[in-house]
């Protein structure tokens, strides 16, 4: 066992006392309980439901009903000609919602396996929260682009599956290479959220009865904690999380690549790959933060499992990726309007002071300004109410540059007698809002059936940190599992 | 045992090679009546959407006539028009998008083909269309009875019913079509030809937007033979073709030299 030690700051004499009380109160790693009342406490938080859950979840229900399944089904009956599309805009809000909810699940493995392969401590209490919103959002992302089709009645058509008539799926088209990465995504994703479950599926499955002992134990999968098994899980997981990184940069990529290959003034592209992989993690880290605000302050015990130190860090990720949104969003305009192209200019002037520029400047306020403006401050970034409100419109800013690129340039081409105008409301909006009511459904029910803390990460992390006094210094010292 | 012959992802087409079948219009010629607008939506039975969505944008016909503006009303310079439709590209961009392989390149007639019962409706490839020809089922335009007009005693009228081509298929809601240079009178043209033990000639062919043609202005016929009249037209020094920057091969030759300038 490695040992690392550095002292802090010295501190103000009179200080010296309330000096490692601050330390526990701030950081979860250094304010351990024993492992049963830990794991009590996250039992306890997954049982306790007031009638107020019920009656949220019965209305996210009745919304998934109408506006999910209700608005699709009368669009399925009716054809797409209930939505917002026509020619010469093919493609809407469908695509600018698909691309969005798999923003979104970007940042979940994001959080988890980067912040995993790079021992981040701060990432232990909501890795799993955020996987979870990887595997909810890819769900909501399948809806959307299963809606955006025109006979969705035959999506099979798109799996490569050997048929008596000898039809095959085409491999040159993006949409191919989409739908492949997407589906590796959710598998690779879901097993990598299923991993880490076992040994608090195994907890749970110690400390319950009746129908949810028989549901543990069949997905706790025999987990005993014997000495290999948990060798096993270290080793899987240390593969997943690094093998995980490079399909997750592939998948948004690849979604780039549905707009930049194709021939089209503004979407044709080179940097749109690395461009859209910075704009998913700018939506999917604010959501985290959403997602973790959420959790502690709705959740029973979670205060003692998510504190402001995660806020904090939480904020500063963003802020960070704020910064590198900014720098490939300036690098895309910047050489697509130095180009010169007549069409790409006739699009770069539609988007500024077309009929939709003020969702073009919405989009530098929210996603840079705001975030640039106020994440510095580390008290503004600590308080929940400013980080939800600075994450909900970096999402906000995410949805708009997914609509610039989408609906707003396809009204543009290169035959100015098919450029038209037709954004309007159609039933994509109910469809959307059905499809947020589902993907807060899933996480109600998520939170009911399996420990939304992976109790073994915080109980071996908090193993791992200790804190040492060298003389009146109180010393945090880290040793390495490993 | 034979490997099953996987499509042709694009057409392997040489640089400079003629098609099979190829289109003149002569835009000196061409008045911008629309005669070859309402043929075309009567042969290929597409299907009419009313006011309301052809004003959104969702207008079916498979060719159209564009009007352009020179300058701001109302001083306006020039109103030049042109009719397109599918170029039938050598090598198009609609081809190899398509994740279904809904849109191909047919070997026999050297045609991008649409199959409908193929398709899923992912308009990717009227996306990738720079000519924007592509049009989509919006919705069942000619079967749905919200689509119908009443007439004076409010019974439905389905304009369509009394006159679809038996030709060609009737298509439903969301799958994407587009112009097939006729491709029904194609094959039989190429049918009587093989009964009379010939090759297909001028004349034999006539779209159904040559044939309403008063003007004369559309001229249809084969490619690889260099007798016929489309042939020697697309070698004219007057023809020229839809951004033809971009590599598409497009196989419609506009024919311009006088009133209309510089087209294209």
């Amino acid at each position: 066992m490695a040992i690392s030690a550095s002292a802090l700051p010295r501190a103000h004499a009179e200080e010296h006392l309330d000096h490692e009380a601050e330390l526990r109160k701030e950081h979860l790693m250094l304010d351990p309980r024993p492992r049963g009342e830990m794991n009590a406490m996250v039992m306890e938080s997954m049982l306790t439901t007031s009638w107020k859950f019920w009656a949220i979840a019965a209305l996210m229900a009745l919304i998934v009903a109408v506006g999910l399944f209700g608005a699709w089904g009368y669009m399925i009956s009716e054809g797409l000609y209930v939505a917002t599309v026509n020619r010469p805009m093919y493609w809407s809000y469908f695509l600018v919602h698909t691309v969005f909810w798999i923003g979104i699940s970007h940042a979940g493995t994001f959080v988890s396996a980067l912040l995993r392969v790079f021992k981040a401590e701060f990432r232990r209490p909501f890795t799993r929260a955020a996987e979870l919103m990887t595997t909810f959002g890819l769900v909501q992302a399948g809806i959307h682009i299963f809606a955006h089709m025109g006979r969705v009645w035959l999506t099979y058509w798109m799996f490569p599956f050997p048929n008596q008539r000898q039809l095959w799926t085409n491999f040159h088209s993006p949409l191919m290479w989409d739908f492949l990465a997407i589906n590796t995504y959710l598998l690779s994703s879901t097993m990598y959220l299923f991993l880490p479950l076992i040994p608090d599926l195994a907890m749970a499955r110690d400390r319950s009865t009746g129908w949810r002992k028989t549901f543990y134990r069949i997905l706790a999968l025999g987990w005993r904690g014997t000495e290999a098994e948990w060798t096993h899980l270290r080793i899987a997981l240390n593969i997943f999380a690094f093998a995980i990184l490079p399909v997750m940069f592939s998948v948004h990529t690849i979604v780039s690549w549905d707009f930049a290959a194709a021939m089209r003034p503004g979407w044709s592209s080179t940097i749109f790959g690395p461009y859209f992989v910075v704009g998913a993690l700018q939506s999917g880290v604010s959501a985290v933060a959403m997602v973790v605000i959420t959790l502690r302050y709705t959740m029973k015990n979670m205060d003692y499992f998510i504190r402001k130190e995660h806020f904090d860090a939480l904020g500063k990720l963003m802020l960070v990726i704020s910064m590198a949104w900014a720098y490939f969003f300036f690098n895309d305009y910047m050489v697509q309007w130095y180009g010169g192209d007549k069409w790409t200019d006739a699009l770069l002037h539609f988007h500024e002071a077309g009929p939709a520029g003020w969702v073009w400047l919405m989009m530098l306020i929210t996603n840079i300004a705001i975030p640039w403006l106020v994440l510095w401050n580390k008290n503004w970034r600590r308080n929940p109410w400013i980080l939800f409100t600075v994450g909900l419109l970096a999402n906000v800013g995410m949805w708009a540059e997914r609509f610039i690129i989408i609906p707003v340039s396809l009204q543009i081409n290169r035959m100015p007698f098919m450029w038209g105008q037709g954004i309007k409301f159609g039933v994509e909006i109910p469809i959307f809002i059905g499809s947020i009511a589902f993907f807060i459904l899933l996480y109600m029910i998520a939170s009911r059936l399996i420990p939304l803390v992976p109790v073994w990460e915080v109980q071996e992390g908090q193993m791992a940190h200790s804190i040492r006094k060298y003389g009146k210094e109180p010393v945090v010292s880290v040793a390495d599992l490993e | 045992m034979s490997s099953p012959k996987i499509p042709e992802f694009k057409a392997e087409w040489k640089e400079g090679e003629a098609g099979r079948w190829g289109l003149a219009i002569d835009m000196d010629l061409c008045t911008g009546c629309q005669a070859c607008v309402a043929a075309c939506s009567m042969e290929n039975n597409v299907p009419f959407v009313g006011e309301k969505e052809s004003g959104y944008g969702r207008q079916m016909a498979w060719m159209r006539v564009e009007r352009l503006w020179e300058g701001q009303y109302p001083e306006v310079k020039t109103t030049p028009f042109q009719p397109v439709m599918c170029q039938q590209c050598g090598s198009a961009p609609c081809e190899p998008v398509c994740p279904v392989f809904a849109t191909v390149h047919a070997e026999a007639e050297q045609l991008n083909l649409q199959v409908y019962n193929r398709c899923v409706g992912t308009r990717y490839c009227a996306n990738n269309c720079p000519y924007v020809v592509r049009v989509f089922n919006w919705a069942d335009f000619a079967i749905n009875p919200i689509h119908a007009n009443p007439d004076k005693d409010g019974k439905l009228v389905f304009p369509l019913h009394n006159q679809f081509n038996p030709d060609v298929t009737v298509r439903r809601r969301g799958v994407m079509e587009k112009c097939t240079f006729c491709i029904q009178r194609i094959h039989k043209a190429e049918d009587q030809a093989k009964s009379e033990n010939r090759e297909v000639v001028d004349g034999d062919v006539t779209p159904a937007c040559a044939q309403a043609c008063p003007a004369d202005a559309i001229i249809f016929g084969r490619l690889d033979d260099p007798q016929s009249r489309v042939s020697k037209l697309s070698q004219d020094k007057r023809a020229v073709h839809l951004l033809e920057e971009l590599g598409t091969q497009p196989r419609v030759s506009y024919l311009s030299g006088g009133s209309h300038g510089n087209l294209g």
